[in-house]
């Protein structure tokens, strides 16, 4: 069964056939593009041409994100910018903290049990002016019911009074930087660090294995794929437990899933050996639409974070330096085992002190075990400087920059963690291509809204959320930042031979658009609309949702 | 009561396994708990292992093992909730983390209460670790959390080693004592209840794992507690002394810590007997 669908214009990145208005599907898979004539060949068909008026392009990659984007929307939305839920429903911003506490109390009444905990994600006061939130802001939304925020960073969340009882913190004598003190020398509710928000988020609800995906939450981040255009998305940590496992791979394999799903095992809380014994296993279960057996090493902490590691001068503010999350041995062992063993590694670097660490461990390692097609992924990878990029090159590296975060925090890097001349270098996708360095950039949703568009965008305009513009020199193109977000995103994962363009032999996967996204301009790309995705040949309209 | 904690800190190779074998197999009754980052970088001897389950590890004497992965807060509220629960947690930090920061974060949790930070330096590799641009920072704030820091595999290192590393890691440990022992042979005593002792620099090790005597003392008659105390506290060799000593007027708990000291009317239950920890090299200033 041949189904040849006519669009507007099929933006292919194939650049021998680069625009198009004929694809040709056969059994989920391409059997080429062209003119109507040109596909005739391949016997009887079916012309469908509800895309007549429509713009294709590959299937849109996002190639770091976590599944939890997905779960978080089954607690209450508290953000500063507007943004899309699963459901379609765009919600608000609140645009100061009234605007929050207004949300929750109206979302609170909803909820039937009075001792349910109340989660709610993506608070950001550094947006009211850093106006401080402290637990008796909270009480006023409910003083029974333990309440608990996540900040949009998810380094930090503010709790109620009731939340600090029950995990035993509302009392004086707490000595820990990250827990603020209030006159009464009890604390304010406001904790900061993970370290400090794994005593309480239990009880404000939000579970402690969040990064392991949930049904719901993984049907959601399905609906958030096909508005975005998006056809394959990763999960980039998840320990990936065989329950986990099982529940992945029953709803990817629904014929009603949306999204071919990469999930990453991260390195922590089992040993180097173990880890890779793991990603072994797993790569024996993967199928076309969950995709195992990558491992994902997280080297150091956040910039806004200040537990990233930098290299001199250090942190603008004067902070000391971060963490490792890894020991270099460590990182040295498991970087040449999956070398030898053919393991795809993805490290996540967001200092360049922690992205020079794997350079030089990929240096030494690559003389043990020469690997001419590794691709081994250097994730964030936000400071890194000139020199550094081109080291990458020459080791055969890739790099997946975090092109939205300088729209949601370019303006704090440049007043407070790295300054101006280093914030405006962050994430320095023209420098990355210049060196030759494959690119793929990315949302790390949920920290900031799954739409590889509006990061094709941020990485097309680097505007910071006030407007001012962070790294001239580091702007790319249009067609440069759509390569990033389709076959550059591709072949960071080693699936560029079946997706990222559309070319014979390949997935019939489809972003559909209504605005074709090479005419509408640098500037209005984040606002270019999506019909909806096809995906393995499959169509999945948003308005279907 | 709240479940004492000793957290157990230093960089790869620095001999913590080593340490918590030592320890397991000198429990003298005590049921440790002993957490590690993950099982796989804290091998526990074979013959102290008597049963194995997934996430919890049954020991001789009545110990047990656990990981707590990557999320350590849970493992600790586990560990916390065991009945019979254990008499003492070692909690053995990864390589690269901060046990101040651990500490601090141990500090919130009610129920638990951190006895002291142990560091381990290995005598060989210590100078390297400082000069490595991307641990020496880590290594140094480990040192700088530290009660105690134990000088380990100075039979490997040498004395020429053994001198610099001891004249280095005492500048960057503060107040805290620190001693040398091979092959983890360190009181447990002095493991469970480390102090700070304030001595001023003097760029040395302050005495050896094997050189510091730990003795019990059972005074035979009735005594003045404070003047007992007093006493002990105004020895300089004394570093440590805690127990319980007969007064005319019952039973009483004395403690000592450097040239301090403290009398407080004994818990129920509670045995005359003070354990006493002094530095067998001490030489009077």
């Amino acid at each position: 069964m041949i189904t040849i669908y006519n669009a507007r214009k099929i933006i292919t990145m194939n650049p021998a056939h680069a625009h198009t208005t004929h694809v040709a599907v056969r059994d989920g898979k391409i059997l080429g593009t062209g003119s109507l004539e040109d596909l005739q060949g391949w016997g009887d068909y079916t012309l469908d041409e509800r895309f007549a008026d429509k713009v294709l392009m590959p299937g849109l990659i996002e190639a770091h994100s976590h599944l939890m984007e997905g779960s978080l929307w089954a607690y209450t939305y508290v953000g500063f910018f507007d943004r899309m839920a699963p459901d379609g429903q765009m919600q608000q911003g609140c645009k100061n903290l009234d605007d929050v506490l207004a949300r929750m109390k109206k979302a609170e009444a909803k909820i039937e049990d009075p001792d349910a905990p109340m989660p709610a994600w993506s608070l950001d006061p550094i947006y009211f002016g850093n106006e401080r939130v402290t637990r008796h802001d909270l009480d006023k939304i409910s003083a029974t019911r333990p309440i608990g925020i996540m900040h949009a960073s998810g380094h930090i969340m503010n709790v109620n009074t009731k939340a600090l009882e029950l995990a035993g913190m509302l009392r004086t004598g707490v000595n820990h930087d990250g827990v603020p003190l209030g006159a009464d020398g009890l604390p304010l509710g406001e904790l900061k660090g993970p370290d400090v928000m794994t005593p309480v988020s239990p009880f404000v609800g939000f579970d402690r294995d969040m990064l392991n995906c949930d049904e719901a939450g993984m049907w959601k981040f399905g609906q958030l794929c096909v508005r975005a255009g998006v056809t394959t998305a990763t999960d980039l940590a998840n320990k990936l437990p065989p329950d986990v496992v099982d529940l992945m791979g029953r709803v990817t394999g629904n014929k009603k899933y949306p999204a071919r799903v990469v999930s990453l095992r991260f390195h922590h809380g089992v040993s180097p050996e173990d880890l890779i014994t793991h990603a072994e296993a797993l790569k024996l279960k993967s199928t076309d639409m969950m995709r195992l057996g990558k491992i994902k090493v997280i080297v150091d902490g956040s910039i806004q974070g200040f537990s990233a590691r930098l290299r001199e001068p250090g942190y603008y503010n004067g902070a000391p330096n971060g963490l490792w999350y890894i020991s270099p041995e460590h990182l040295a062992y498991i970087v040449e085992k999956s070398l030898e063993k053919g393991i795809h590694i993805n490290t996540h670097t967001n200092g360049d002190q922690a992205t020079q660490l794997v350079i030089e461990t990929m240096t030494e390692a690559l003389k043990k075990h020469p690997s001419p097609d590794h691709r081994f992924t250097l994730q964030h990878c936000q400071l890194a400087d000139v020199a550094q990029f081109r080291k990458i090159a020459k080791l055969g590296m890739c790099v997946n920059l975090f092109a939205n975060h300088h729209f949601y925090w370019g303006d704090q890097h440049y007043a407070l963690t790295v300054g101006p001349e280093r914030a405006e270098r962050m994430n320095a996708c023209a420098t990355a291509l210049r060196m030759g360095v494959p690119m793929a950039i990315h949302s790390d949703a949920p920290i900031t809204p799954l739409a590889p568009l509006f990061t094709g965008w941020c990485a097309v305009n680097r505007l910071t959320a006030s407007g001012r513009t962070l790294g001239e020199a580091e702007k790319i193109s249009v067609a440069d930042a759509l390569y990033a977000i389709t076959l550059g995103a591709a072949y960071t994962l080693h699936l560029d031979q079946e997706v990222g363009s559309i070319e014979a032999g390949k997935r019939a996967d489809f972003a559909v658009l209504e605005d074709d996204p090479e005419e509408i301009g640098g500037d209005k790309l984040k606002d270019v609309r999506v019909w909806g995705t096809v995906q393995g040949g499959r169509i999945f309209a948003v308005d279907d949702l | 009561m709240s479940l004492p904690v000793t957290i157990l800190s230093g960089y790869l190779g620095a001999g913590k396994t080593t340490l918590v074998n030592q320890m397991l197999r000198h429990a003298q009754g005590r049921r440790f708990a002993v957490m590690v980052n993950e099982f796989g970088d804290l091998p526990i001897d074979a013959d102290l292992i008597e049963a194995e389950g997934d996430d919890l590890i049954a020991l001789a004497g009545g110990c047990v093992c656990c990981s707590y992965g990557d999320d350590l807060m849970a493992a600790l509220a586990q560990m916390a909730a065991m009945r019979p629960a254990p008499d003492h947690v070692i909690l053995e930090a990864s390589g690269v983390a901060l046990p101040g920061a651990i500490a601090a974060s141990l500090g919130l949790v009610s129920g638990i209460e951190t006895t002291g930070v142990i560091v381990l330096a290995d005598a060989a590799q210590i100078e390297a670790s400082l000069a490595n641009d991307y641990i020496s920072d880590t290594v140094a704030r480990q040192l700088k959390a530290a009660d105690l820091v134990v000088l380990t595999k100075g039979d490997l290192a040498g004395a020429d080693a053994v001198a610099q590393a001891g004249t280095t890691v005492t500048r960057l440990a503060g107040d805290a004592t620190v001693i040398r022992a091979d092959h983890g042979r360190v009181p447990v005593e002095i493991i469970l209840n480390p102090l700070r002792i304030a001595l001023p620099d003097i760029g040395a090790p302050h005495g050896s794992g094997q050189g510091l005597v730990t003795s019990v003392e059972v005074p035979d008659k009735p005594l003045d507690a404070e003047t007992y105390a007093k006493d002990l506290a105004n020895r300089a060799d004394v570093i440590r002394a805690k127990g319980h000593v007969q007064t005319a007027t019952g039973l009483k708990t004395v403690q000592i810590v450097g040239a301090q000291w403290d009398v407080s009317p004994a818990p129920e239950n509670a045995q005359p007997g003070v354990v006493v920890i002094r530095l067998q090299d001490h030489v009077e200033a």
